[in-house]
């Protein structure tokens, strides 16, 4: 065979009733692609289900689930294949409704060129625009625009030309984005017919550009990988005894490394670069450096291997390497992170939060994930950036993703490969989202981690929580404490690690020798305020209920903690409220003479100026108020 | 590029995919069902293993009805690689008399060869199945995942897959529920004989024409392989020169009258030849959505 342009695969996608179906149906036809038998049958499906009028109704080709023929649209991605002299195409023909978007996006993760349809006579819609988005955020920098339905069109310039204004139009605002396409043209079609897609057509003498083969034939057909730095995910271990009957036939001994009596070798696929043998090669995530000893592909063995191969690796000496690590070139290695700016489009039908725990998975292997941050959300039509407390179905957004352990990675618009992941969730095992990797937020070092300190945020994202301090003031008898116990409650009712700090664990123990002047409070506030650091290091929320009267303590407080994780929560119950409760019979004491420098009797209570939140307790019960709380840690994606 | 990179491409995806599923299952078995394109998908299993013995076993459902020659290549295939054979045949139905000339295809296909293998599935406690299925093959397919979700049931619901990303298949999955794994999907019928040819893989010599007895039934030849099948009075099977392109139940496996006597003879045949692989396949036409509700019920 003369085919050596390798295989292209290529997506067609766009809005609803745009005409994929029939575009590709059409395209297989005139590349001799339908079997007699399969147009026999169409023709008798054409005149009982087709929308065509009695003429062939390609689209029925490619709808191939009984649900699809019944309702006339497209759920899910068929997958067609034909070939050329000059070329294998692999085309993904995806469901225009935004409702199957994240089929639309499977597609759009396996290919690397896209099919834009529109309808000449409607314009970009919507739908197109997002269709766009998501194959350049899924890293699709080859685009071909088709105004379809020119015959409907009338086969006008002027119809063409004005979709063509609308598409470049579109290709400006992706660059703008940050994706801009490499290769975008648009071309004027009718698909029914089949003007433009092979031939040029005579109804449209005024356009002279590119058809729809000539550009499947012209388009670059892969991302260059072999260009990219060296990575190699170990999918499984190779081991087999040498003995005659445990092995394949043909194995010569010694070629193999591994223990005494054992060959041992990584089997997995070069995801990018290139390596051949004796090259230096480092093992994430130990960082053990060695060589690459040899090459197998198959039973043959190599010299050398390029980005797309499935081949097996023999490294130089005895190693534990394991399913999930990753060989990559000693010269340029990955990063290594734990916390991570990232892209998702959400595919659940449950909405996300931040807080909730998934699972990751990506090439190197598996991590619990909580998203600790919502970054916000991108308007699939204007391409904006809009505020966010959630991501819904289809949803196409950006935030924080927090991974229990460090994992390699590259940032997804280098290496596919290794940039993209999926989150699942843990109890319906569904996939809820699809993501890349933009960048680290927080490098953890480039090898080595075991010599690494362990950070505050890694502690927190094991955890799948962000720390916080959730600090209580008021007057004695407000309710501090109640609210205190009531909170933290809900909060390990969600799963949260949590520790309260009240009086009672903190004056018998720690501060007991502390008593209530002026400047054993401010040493007690101090302390509290240390051992409060301590605990948002180790990834906790902090509850704490100290009357705490002094403005200057708690903004010495606020000072020592990080930025956005301390609430000052005013506790606001009147003076004769509280005195009226005296649940401990404080006041009685305090009006008697027995208790000196009491808060409110003798000594002051500095309200807050500006606290995060105000509880009012005479309007609210304990649990109400602990309620607000939560409302409210959830809007400042605290929970 | 070398004259041959797209098949080698499609070979290496392949590989890819049977590491990925073996490597992720508990209980891993590749369905054999002797035709060309589980030679092919055991071809690649062994290159995905070299030189370890495949760590799986092969499963064969025996409807009782196929080929006498394709099971002597099944078994001497396994003997040769020295791989674990399991076969299974549904003897509740054998007892009662269930045969494709008594009960018609559909019924026959139900009992014999779905409700065979999800009750071999079952026995073997399976959680991820490697078949030898293309999407070229038929419309249904052409719509069906790499790592296609199976409930505990063994059943395919086609509206609610799993979204499939990049190489990172989602593969978490409660008890008895499992994968049907595809790793030949992106394969064409021309690409599994030229890679056949390519890598010398040997099959059932029932795909290269040779004079056959065959009888008409309904305007295709079915080969008469015993004295089972059942004749008109008078009606003696004629010798043609016939090959097959796929391969099944006898009764429902239509032979194509060809020339092609080798490898290269059948792709240069396919280079121009002008009905599909499917259409001798009698068991997708009777009735419509066929297959979809097959692959529903659990069938490959």
């Amino acid at each position: 065979m003369t085919n050596d342009g390798g295989i292209l695969r290529f997506l067609a996608c766009g809005s609803v009733d745009d005409g994929k179906s029939t575009l590709i149906g059409h395209l297989l036809h005139l590349t001799g692609h339908l079997y007699d038998d399969q147009v026999r049958i169409l023709e008798q499906e054409s005149s009982r289900l087709g929308g065509a009028g009695g003429a062939i109704d390609y689209s029925l080709i490619l709808d191939g689930l009984s649900a699809e023929r019944e309702q006339g649209i497209t759920i899910d991605v068929a997958y067609r294949y034909f070939s050329t002299s000059r070329r294998h195409f692999i085309v993904a023909d995806t469901p225009g409704h935004e409702r199957y978007t994240r089929n639309m996006a499977t597609a759009a993760s396996q290919c690397s060129a896209a099919l834009i349809l529109l309808d000449a006579s409607r314009g970009v819609l919507p739908q197109t625009r997002r269709h766009a988005l998501i194959c350049a955020l899924m890293g699709i920098r080859r685009l071909l625009f088709i105004t379809n339905k020119m015959d409907v069109a009338g086969w006008r310039e002027g119809t063409f030309r004005e979709a063509q204004a609308q598409c470049s139009r579109l290709a400006a605002d992706l660059e703008s984005f940050g994706v801009p396409p490499a290769q975008f043209e648009v071309v004027p079609v009718s698909a029914v017919s089949g003007d433009n897609l092979v031939a040029h057509s005579e109804k449209m003498p005024w356009y002279r550009g590119t058809t729809v083969m000539q550009w499947l034939h012209a388009v670059g057909s892969g991302e260059e990988m072999e260009s990219s730095p060296m990575r190699f995910p170990v999918q499984y271990v190779l081991k087999a005894a040498r003995s005659e009957d445990a092995r394949q036939s043909g194995v010569e001994d010694g070629q193999w490394r591994g223990g005494a009596g054992t060959l041992r070798a990584y089997a997995g696929t070069v995801v990018s670069g290139t390596l051949k043998r004796r090259d230096p090669v480092v093992v994430l995530p130990s960082g053990l450096k060695t060589r690459v000893a040899e090459i197998w592909c198959g039973e043959r063995r190599v010299r050398d291997a390029t980005a797309g191969m499935a081949v097996a690796l023999g490294l130089e000496g005895d190693h534990d390497v394991v399913r999930g690590d990753m060989i990559v070139a000693g010269e340029k290695q990955p990063e290594l992170a734990q916390l991570f700016k990232v892209r998702l489009v959400w595919m659940d039908e449950q909405p996300m939060y931040a807080g909730r725990r998934y699972l990751f998975k990506g090439l190197s292997g598996t991590a619990t994930a909580g998203i600790t941050r919502i970054r916000g959300r991108i308007a699939p039509d204007s391409f904006r950036r809009l505020a966010a407390d959630r991501f819904s179905l289809n949803d196409i957004g950006e935030a924080e993703l927090a991974l229990s352990r460090t994992i390699p990675f590259d940032p997804y618009r280098e290496i596919r490969e290794t940039g993209g992941f999926i989150l699942t969730d843990r109890l319906t095992n569904a996939t809820v989202a699809c993501g890349m990797i933009l960048h680290a937020l927080r490098r953890a070092g480039t090898v080595r981690r075991q010599f690494e300190e362990v950070s505050p945020l890694e502690r927190a994202a094991v955890k799948g929580q962000r720390p916080s301090v959730i600090w209580l003031t008021g007057l004695s008898g407000a309710g501090k404490s109640t609210i205190a116990n009531c909170l933290e409650r809900k909060l390990i009712a969600q799963g949260r690690h949590t520790m309260l700090l009240d009086g009672d664990n903190i004056r018998r123990g720690l501060n007991r020798d502390l008593g209530f002047t002026e400047a054993d409070r401010i040493e007690n506030i101090r302390r509290i305020g240390e051992v409060t650091k301590l605990l948002t290091e180790a990834g906790l929320m902090v509850i704490t209920a100290f009357i705490s009267p002094y403005r200057a303590d708690r903004d010495l407080v606020r000072d020592i903690l990080p930025q956005d994780g301390f609430l000052e929560i005013f506790v606001d119950t009147p003076l004769e409220e509280c005195e009226r409760r005296d649940p401990k019979g404080l006041y009685r004491r305090a009006r008697r003479g027995e208790i000196p420098n009491f808060t409110g009797i003798d000594a002051p209570y500095e309200p807050p100026a500006a606290p995060e939140l105000r509880l009012d307790t005479m309007a609210h019960t304990a649990g109400e108020c602990a309620d607000t709380i939560v409302r409210f840690l959830l809007k400042q994606n605290l929970l | 590029m070398t004259a041959d990179s797209a098949l080698s491409q499609l070979e290496h995806e392949s590989i890819r995919i049977i590491r990925e599923a073996i490597a992720e299952a508990e209980r891993p078995v590749m369905l054999y069902s002797i035709g060309k394109d589980s030679s092919v998908m055991l071809h690649l299993t062994l290159k995905a293993f070299y030189p370890m013995k495949p760590p799986l076993p092969l499963l064969h459902v025996d409807t009782t009805w196929k080929f006498r020659e394709m099971i002597s290549f099944r078994d001497a295939t396994a003997a040769r690689l020295g791989m674990e054979l399991i076969t299974y045949t549904n003897q509740e139905g054998v007892r009662q008399g269930v045969t494709p000339f008594t009960h018609g295809s559909r019924a026959y296909t139900d009992i014999m060869k779905t409700d065979a293998l999800r009750t071999a599935l079952d026995a073997g406690g399976f959680d991820m199945i490697l078949g030898g299925a293309r999407r070229d093959e038929e419309k249904s397919r052409a719509k069906e995942r790499v790592f296609s979700f199976r409930d505990a049931g063994h059943h395919w619901e086609p509206r609610t897959q799993r979204p499939e990303l990049w190489s990172i298949p989602n593969l978490a999955s409660n008890r008895g529920e499992s994968f049907r794994v595809f790793p030949l999907s992106d394969w064409t019928e021309l690409d599994v004989w030229r890679y056949i040819a390519r890598e010398r893989i040997q099959v059932v010599p029932l795909y290269f024409a040779a004079r056959r007895p065959v009888v008409e039934r309904s305007g295709q030849w079915i080969m008469v392989d015993d004295n089972r099948m059942p004749l008109a009075p008078g009606e003696a099977p004629q010798m043609r020169l016939v090959r097959f392109r796929t391969l099944g139940c006898y009764p429902l496996s239509a032979a194509v009258e060809s020339r092609a006597a080798t490898v290269r003879g059948i792709v240069r045949e396919l280079e121009s030849v002008r009905d599909s692989e499917r259409a001798g396949r009698l068991i997708d036409f009777d009735q419509a959505g066929s297959m979809e509700k097959k692959k529903r019920e659990g069938y490959f």
